[in-house]
């Protein structure tokens, strides 16, 4: 497509600051989420090491003395302020991750780059929303850190009620201010995503280029706006019940108080309601990427396209059904919990439809095993080990004895952190020669994955076993029974944390050693559009708009 | 396919699945060590919960398997070095249907004892013997006897110093973390109904040999319930983030003969830490001759 690039001389590309600040280029935002993304991942994988460390052996070592550091505590008070701590960082891990890493990424950063370009558009059908979602973000991050520096409850400094905020904890249990700072950072988070989801809708129902009908659109498109549906539909529910738990707080409403009427178990349905789906969106934007990659490395189609498209439909939809199987230990009825189970388990079959798929794709492909593909497989084979066990949980017989355990904790760090990043990385070792124009080195990406790959498994695996032999999550010191598996679990995070610095150095080291990727540096399994522009794509692309077959 | 549904058979009819997959039964009280299964069940509801669990054990370490071996077969046979030429296959629509039907049957496989456990869990076999209520409070439990005359008491973490005193230095037998100063007192083989409530935030109550987990929230009355079958002290923790010191507020229930409860009873209805006194002195006595037995 070298016509392309000829018709750049009418760009007018701002230069400097102007060109990020007040970008309206989805690929320049795209860029400003993935470095975003990247950013605050490095933060949220800090305070999972911390989390680590401090549960490498039993006792309280670590928190103790970051609190004595952090915040100036002595002697008691730093260790009752280092357990409270313990839980602010926990809080702040998973909100970071879900809302600050995952999203941003997936979302904000791979879509707004590789949909308008994969279905044949010019840019986003609101460029100027897509920059104010972008810079809703920071400040959202803000608040969310500033609040681990203020009081929550006396002597203790930021959100110490879990990602989830159950009232109470996070309404009578904590009244000083880090917690409406957490709020509002959701709320400004949650606005955020409202207005891309909006606009990713309009941008694939929209400005589709001729031909690119909905049964031709690719994969990733497909999982976008599956995936903007459930923020839509979601996200106002979560905030809903976070306004709510802050006019409990501050304004004297009770609708989470029992001794004023309330109930606090409302907020775990509403919470649910858009928790559950929320597991989904950070997913279904991977399965597209899998997708994508495992049929341009096996040189084939996709297998069951339709099937693979109607499956993420159909996960989505049931996705919204299914919330109260986080809840089963709450009290729920007998008859409750039997619904429950039953809709949680229909959701196993769309996905085992995915994995097979996946590997039907490969089954007579001509598979080369670039990085992009050693993530791929990575992820279909981990995410296997998560859906299994999520299966293992639905049922809520059997969820009594694993419910709120390490069991739990291992089950959604393999779907999300060995799933949902994987297809992070993958996708970025797929498309950053496309968005750079650069190759990275081979070998520093394998390096990479193999790393990463042996550190989080050696993190999560015996978290089942913690799990299974009762111990519970979020605690800062265990029984010492439970002191083997944690060392493993441990030590698996030091390793990972490893692949985080080779990850880094091999972005650096693409950037430094300037080695030019070409249009298609895949060859001929590459067959989505993004592939046909020049590497990086020209400020602005499909000014004369691609023929799809 | 087919030695895989016999073994399921084999597994539905009887216990001896529990042999495979978890670590001798011999003691059924607290965590162990490198444990990779469920603690020992102290109650047939979390042997029926750890037969139920080893069962999709059944199912799902096959199908895991399948995945990683089909993953490694494309690896080997469709390297682009061994297979340079890739089929254009992209559907294929009897292979489709067998892999949603096939799940669908596995999901059906695993559903039905799956809803006979949870509507086992909901249908205690008899009427309760004795209530209990307890409390969670930050961040300790609070246990109510609804008896005749009801009383309570609080049961806190057990701290180090105060073990000499309590007599509970042994920590094998009363563990960091686990051990607390008055434990829940049960007759053994008596059906017991626990009330389950909070009074600041949000708790559980969860003890794992017995397989029950129930959330204590304010405002509510839960209900669980359990048979323990042995003597012995069990332990669990709260099971639900309560702040600060929520890894500090474990539960442990003594379960002991009828004799041993009625006469515990008997003085505890006045006098808490006596009665706990007089039952240590009995138990742990007969458990050190026991030990010189052996």
């Amino acid at each position: 497509m070298a016509e392309a690039a000829a018709h750049d001389h009418g760009d007018h590309r701002p230069h400097g600051w102007v060109r990020w600040v007040y970008s309206t280029n989805h690929k320049d935002i795209g860029t400003l989420y993935l470095i975003f993304a990247i950013m605050a991942g490095i933060i949220g994988a800090a305070l999972s090491v911390a989390i680590r460390m401090e549960l490498q052996e039993p006792g309280i070592q670590i928190f103790s003395g970051l609190a004595q550091m952090v915040y100036g505590m002595q002697g008691d008070a730093a260790i009752d302020g280092g357990k409270s701590m313990y839980n602010a960082f926990g809080a702040a891990h998973g909100l970071i991750m879900i809302f600050f890493m995952v999203m941003p990424a997936l979302i904000g950063g791979f879509a707004n780059w590789m949909v308008p370009i994969m279905i044949g558009a010019p840019d986003m059908a609101f460029p100027r929303m897509n920059n104010i979602s972008f810079w809703l973000l920071p400040p959202a991050f803000i608040l969310l850190l500033s609040s681990m520096f203020v009081p929550s409850a006396p002597g203790a400094f930021g959100v110490g009620g879990g990602w989830t905020i159950y009232p109470p904890l996070s309404t009578s249990g904590q009244p000083g201010p880090a917690m409406d700072l957490a709020i509002l950072s959701i709320h400004i988070a949650g606005a955020s995503s409202i207005l891309g989801a909006i606009n990713f809708i309009t941008t694939i129902f929209n400005m589709r280029a001729p031909g690119m009908t909905l049964h031709k659109m690719p994969l990733f498109a497909w999982a976008v706006l599956i995936t903007a549906f459930l923020l839509l539909l979601s996200l106002p529910v979560l905030a809903g019940a976070i306004t709510m738990l802050l006019t409990d707080r501050n304004f004297g409403t009770a609708f989470f108080v029992p001794d004023q009427g309330g109930d606090p178990i409302l907020f775990q349905h509403l919470f649910w309601f858009f928790g559950h789906p929320e597991v989904y969106i950070l997913i279904l934007p991977g399965f597209g990427i899998i997708s994508h990659i495992v049929s341009t490395f096996s040189k084939k189609p996709v297998f069951g396209y339709l099937g693979m498209a109607y499956a993420m439909v159909a996960i989505g939809a049931v996705g919204f059904i299914v919330w109260a199987h986080h809840m089963y230990t709450t009290g729920l009825s007998l008859d409750t919990q039997r619904y429950f189970v039953f809709a949680t388990m229909v959701i196993a079959v769309p996905t085992g439809v995915k994995i097979f798929s996946w590997i039907a794709t490969m089954w007579g492909g001509s598979i080369s095993f670039k990085p992009p593909m050693l993530w791929a497989l990575g992820f279909i084979f981990l995410f296997t080990i998560g859906g299994v066990t999520g299966v293992q949980l639905a049922n809520a017989g059997l969820d009594r004895s694993l419910h709120d355990t390490y069991f739990v904790i291992a089950h959604f760090h393999y779907v999300l952190s060995l799933g949902a990043v994987f297809a992070i990385f993958a996708g970025w070792y797929y498309w950053f020669p496309k968005m750079t124009g650069y190759m990275y080195s081979p070998v520093i990406a394998n390096t990479h994955f193999w790393v990463t790959f042996v550190g989080v498994n050696l993190i999560f695996f015996p978290q089942h076993f913690l799990g299974l032999a009762g111990m519970p999550r979020r605690t800062v010191d265990y029984p010492d029974a439970f002191a083997g598996w944690n060392m493993v679990s441990s030590y698996g995070s030091y390793i990972a944390a490893v692949g985080v610095a080779i990850f880094l150095y091999g972005v650096f080291e693409a950037f430094q050693k300037k080695r030019v990727a070409g249009a298609n540096p895949w060859g001929e399994g590459a067959t989505t559009l993004e592939w046909q522009l020049p590497s990086p794509p020209p400020f602005h692309q499909w000014e004369q708009l691609p023929k799809i077959r | 396919m087919r030695k895989f549904l016999a073994s399921a058979e084999f597994l539905a009819g009887t216990a001896a699945s529990a042999v495979l997959f978890s670590s001798a039964a011999a003691r059924a009280d607290q965590p162990r060590e490198w444990e990779m299964t469920f603690q020992a069940p102290a109650t047939d509801m979390m042997r029926q919960i750890e037969r139920f669990g080893n069962y999709t054990m059944w199912f799902i370490v096959p199908i895991t398997i399948l995945v990683l071996v089909l993953l490694l077969v494309c690896i080997v046979r469709f390297r682009a070095s061994a297979n340079p030429v890739p089929s254009r296959t992209s559907h294929n629509t009897l292979i489709e249907v067998i892999w949603t039907v096939g799940p669908v049957i596995v999901l059906l496989l695993i559903a039905i004892p799956s809803f006979q456990l949870l509507t086992a869990q909901y249908t205690p076999p008899e009427e309760a013997k004795l209530t209990v209520k307890a409390t969670g409070n930050q961040w300790n439990w609070d246990y109510e006897y609804q008896i005749d005359k009801t009383f309570s008491f609080n049961s806190a973490v057990l701290q180090d110093a105060d073990r000499a005193k309590a007599g509970k230095e042994d920590r094998a037998r009363y563990p960091r973390l686990l051990a607390v100063d008055n434990e829940l007192v049960v007759p053994v083989n008596t059906m017991t109904r626990v009330l389950i409530t909070a009074t600041d935030v949000i708790h559980s109550f969860a003890v794992p040999s017995f397989g029950i987990k129930m959330d204590a929230v304010p405002g509510r009355t839960n209900e669980t319930w359990f048979k323990a079958e042995k003597e012995g002290l069990y332990y669990g923790q709260c099971s639900q983030l309560c702040g600060k010191d929520h890894a500090f507020m474990p539960i442990a229930v003594r379960v002991v003969s009828d004799a041993q409860f009625k006469t515990w009873l008997d003085t505890a209805k006045t006098d808490v830490p006596a009665a706990n006194k007089a039952l240590m002195a009995e138990i742990d006595g007969t458990n050190k001759v026991a030990a010189a037995g052996n």
